[in-house]
């Protein structure tokens, strides 16, 4: 039996319209005994050589700190880290707000301030609205706002909420993407449209939310779309015209997939010709997803492009057989012409929704006596990947949150041993499967600070039962095919931060969160770590030791990206975005009914007493010391 | 003409609301609007042709009622038409975007809340139509017959009865057939107020605090250059 109760069910007929007069509780935690100790799924190449030397970003991948904070991740290594000391430990305790500025939308807000030439840039959540803050003047006056009209029919195909993840500043221009699939970029003195690509299509549920990765010259975009059954793409545009340079489809034949001469996959599974339409059933492939929503690279110091690809689709894995190539993995690419350069897939034939699209964060680190060029990848399907980035090679894979459902990966072929018991299927519901299928982490990424090595990563610790159920293809209508309950993991709480040795290969300190950690975080050189919680509290915790050191209740849930930046007046700001929403918050910011646990793709029976801590909202919040 | 009979029934001015029905049925006769109104004879089921379009999407109090399809009629009090609406809303997806009733990428059914409308021929229309927000237009792919029991169906997401049916967190399994008498009053009516204190009905599970920190199971390395924790909350001198 499920542990769930249901509250008792009393009203009048004019009492229906409350969605919020009737609620239940959350389902009990799943049980410690249901999930694998860490140190046993853990698997690594080598043992720990941590004397090989210290683990830190190349200067082409992340130059030093301007003061500025451009882009969503701060540099190309994507380490979120400010070199930023005046906040410190010894004094974040006055932090206070400079001021803050309502986003007119409130919806969940994912997106990251950038920050460039004394000017705050925000992108919100649909209608995608982008405004221009004058930092040089008191209060932040608006220089400009852009509204750029979305179509209102791509709320209602967007999966997870209506979520922009950001854009960037570069040669000139804002640009970024709207949830009816345009990429625009904006001159940032005028807040002119300069360039507006057309990309997506709506009427087969196509949506663009992640924030555009803009390097070398080019704006490198993704589609979402995996839960409706739309074929995944990335793609390269000319950044000064908008023009398609390459795209490259998550499946299909060769040539569309932009497989060639130049592709040299590490593990035998993946080589092999047209893969992508031989490892589905007929046809399926055209429908499959693989959808590139979340974080990609460029890798400046070796000249590539380095991107993830989302869940196959439909989620019913018993109408796709095979290992659904290219879909749930990760590729590095030529960024001139696109062409594949290696592949590696983390979840082949994923059962579970393990979409592959979290960040990477490119590293040089110290493995096995020598110092390795690595990106460390943090999969939803619960494992932290160490992958060496000449060669795709798998050098370590471990569990930083509760994992049940694989394994451990075999470092031998690449592949997952997945747990027989957590398969999926239709017919029978699986229960206590973790991760949930929103992942032991989902988009929100890791901080990594080269003084202490170690990355922050926010995360879930959620469990799930899941039943397949056989669905129709309809274009434009979600193409899913299972019923969901989400529910907490082991110890009840639902969030927790983690600070994660990736040389030592273990958890450092861990900080509970009650609910899922969806925001990411930023750490400082003096070694303070921001982040924000979904029922409002913005923190600041000593990245050593995990303790916190100051907090600050802000109007909505956080989901979003904080940053770090010098202000024109010389001074240390801290910035983030409130507004929660998203899968997670969609109780309490969608059309969404807190008595029906199958809604959200399940996501609501793990969230529905969210109402009760937080209410929708969406406002910049900038802080300092007090003595400004 | 019903809604302001309604209107004075609030009042106590009026019958009971079967008598209101009554009164109703006898001054509206030959009026569409009134469900209880005499019909000439059971219209037949036109697969093929689209839902009439019906503009009562007017919002507010004591708004006239309008001309109503009299295909509609067949599926109140229709165990039938909500049984397979039920099985539809799956096989056309339609729990995709609302779950089991709940919403999700598409708006909550089960709130009572109608934007476009609470009555059979409104549902259908909206189901043909589709809207602006993302709801797909349905009329000429689904057969009418199918849009009409989908439309039961989700009409009856919000009775009470189908609610009170509910046995655990996946609602509408059990749709309880729409009484006629529900959408008598095509009128919109403000909601009663309520209250949710959270007190009672709405406990996570287990959990020590807001910001526990557990650093016992992997106590902190003593880095080179770590400055010492600080007492939490405690004021320093700036730089």
């Amino acid at each position: 039996m499920r542990p769930t109760l249901l509250a008792p069910l009393a009203f009048a007929p004019a009492a229906l319209a409350a969605t919020l007069a009737v609620a239940q509780t959350i389902p009990e935690a799943t049980p410690q005994s249901e999930v694998f100790p860490m140190e046993q799924v853990g698997h690594a190449l080598a043992a720990p050589t941590p004397q090989a030397g210290r683990t830190a970003p190349s200067p082409q991948n992340a130059p030093p700190d301007d003061g500025q904070w451009t882009m969503p991740a701060k540099n190309y290594a994507q380490t979120r880290y400010s070199e930023l000391t005046e906040i410190t430990p010894q004094n974040v305790a006055t932090l206070t707000p400079q001021f803050t500025f309502s986003l007119g939308v409130d919806k969940g807000e994912e997106a990251a301030p950038i920050v460039a030439d004394n000017t705050m840039y925000v992108v919100t959540a649909w209608p995608n609205y982008v405004y221009a803050l004058d930092l040089t003047q008191p209060g932040a006056p608006m220089k400009w706002r852009f509204f750029p009209n979305p179509s209102p029919a791509s709320k209602g195909i967007a999966c997870c909420d209506v979520v922009n993840r950001g854009g960037s500043v570069d040669h000139g221009k804002y640009i970024f993407n709207t949830l009816d699939g345009q990429t625009i970029a904006l001159d940032v003195k005028t807040g002119r449209a300069l360039w507006r690509a057309q990309l997506g299509n709506i009427s087969v549920g196509e949506t663009m939310t992640m924030a555009p990765l803009v390097a070398d010259g080019k704006v490198y975009v993704g589609n979402s779309g995996g839960e409706m059954g739309v074929r995944g793409w990335f793609a390269a545009l000319d950044e000064s015209s908008g023009k398609l340079l390459w795209r490259a489809w998550a499946t299909g034949p060769d040539k569309d997939v932009l497989i060639g001469a130049d592709f040299h996959p590490f593990y035998a599974s993946d080589r092999g010709k047209d893969l992508g339409v031989s490892s589905w059933p007929p046809q399926a492939w055209m429908i499959g997803g693989g959808n590139m929503w979340g974080w990609a690279n460029y890798d400046a110091e070796l000249g590539q492009i380095i991107h993830g690809t989302g869940n196959p689709g439909p989620w019913n894995q018993e109408q796709r057989p095979g290992d659904n190539k290219w879909t749930t993995g990760i590729f590095a690419r030529d960024p001139n012409t696109g062409a594949a350069h290696w592949y590696y897939q983390y979840s082949p034939h994923d059962e579970h929704d393990y979409d592959g699209i979290n960040e990477q964060l490119l590293l040089d680190m110290p493995f096995d006596g020598q110092m390795r060029k690595v990106l460390i990848h943090i999969d939803r399907n619960g494992y932290i990947y160490v992958i060496d980035r000449h060669t795709g090679q798998v050098l370590s894979a471990d569990a930083y949150g509760p994992v049940n459902s694989i394994e451990g990966v075999d470092l031998k072929t690449g592949r997952p041993t997945m747990n027989p018991a957590k398969l999926t299927k239709v017919g029978a519901t699986v229960r206590n499967i973790c991760p949930t299928a929103s992942g032991a982490k989902d988009w929100n990424p890791a901080s990594f600070s080269p003084r202490t090595g170690w990355l922050y990563i926010g995360h879930e610790n959620m469990c799930m039962d899941w039943q397949d159920v056989n669905v129709n293809y309809i274009a434009g209508t979600p193409y899913v095919g299972a019923v969901v309950h989400m529910k907490p993991g082991p110890g009840g709480n639902r969030g927790e931060m983690t600070a994660w040795d990736p040389v030592a290969r273990k958890p450092v300190w861990a900080d509970k969160e009650q609910f899922p950690i969806w925001s990411s975080s930023v750490v400082t050189a003096s070694d303070l770590l921001f982040y924000g919680t979904m029922d409002g509290w913005f923190k600041a915790v000593n990245a050593r030791t995990g303790e916190l050191l100051w907090r600050f209740k802000v109007d909505s849930g956080i989901i979003s990206q904080p940053i770090s930046y010098r202000g024109p007046d010389g001074h240390q700001y801290i910035a983030v975005l409130s507004g929660v929403g998203g899968w997670s918050g969609a109780v309490v910011s969608g059309p969404v009914d807190p008595r029906d646990g199958t809604a959200a793709l399940g996501m609501v029976a793990a969230m529905s007493d969210l109402p009760k801590y937080t209410t929708p909202g969406g406002t910049l919040y900038v802080f300092a010391l007090a003595q400004h | 003409m019903c809604s302001h009979l309604r209107s004075i029934e609030r009042r106590g001015l009026g019958a009971g609301r079967l008598g209101w029905i009554g009164v109703c049925a006898l001054a509206a006769a030959g009026l569409a609007g009134c469900h209880r109104g005499p019909m000439a004879g059971e219209p037949a089921e036109q697969p093929d042709q689209l839902g009439v379009i019906d503009t009562a999407i007017t919002p507010g109090v004591g708004h006239s009622l309008v001309s109503d399809d009299p295909r509609a009629r067949q599926y109140y009090d229709n165990p039938e038409a909500v049984t397979q609406g039920a099985r539809l809303f799956k096989q056309y997806n339609c729990n995709g975007c609302h779950s089991s009733g709940g919403g999700g990428m598409g708006l909550d059914l089960m709130d009572g809340s109608w934007m476009y409308g609470s009555r059979l021929t409104q549902i259908h229309q909206t189901l043909v139509e589709g809207r602006p927000n993302g709801m797909p237009a349905w009329g000429g792919k689904i057969p009418d017959q199918q849009l009409w029991q989908l439309a039961a169906y989700v009409r009856s997401l919000s009775l009470p009865q189908t609610l009170a049916a509910d046995t655990d967190d996946t609602p509408g399994q059990m749709p309880a057939p729409v009484p006629a008498a529900a959408d008598e009053d095509a009128g919109w009516s403000p909601p009663a107020d309520t209250t949710n204190t959270y007190g009672t009905t709405l406990e996570g599970p287990a959990y020590e605090g807001p910001a526990a920190s557990d650093t016992s199971k992997h106590p902190p390395p003593n880095s080179e250059g770590a400055p010492q924790p600080t007492p939490k909350g405690a004021r320093a001198h700036h730089p």
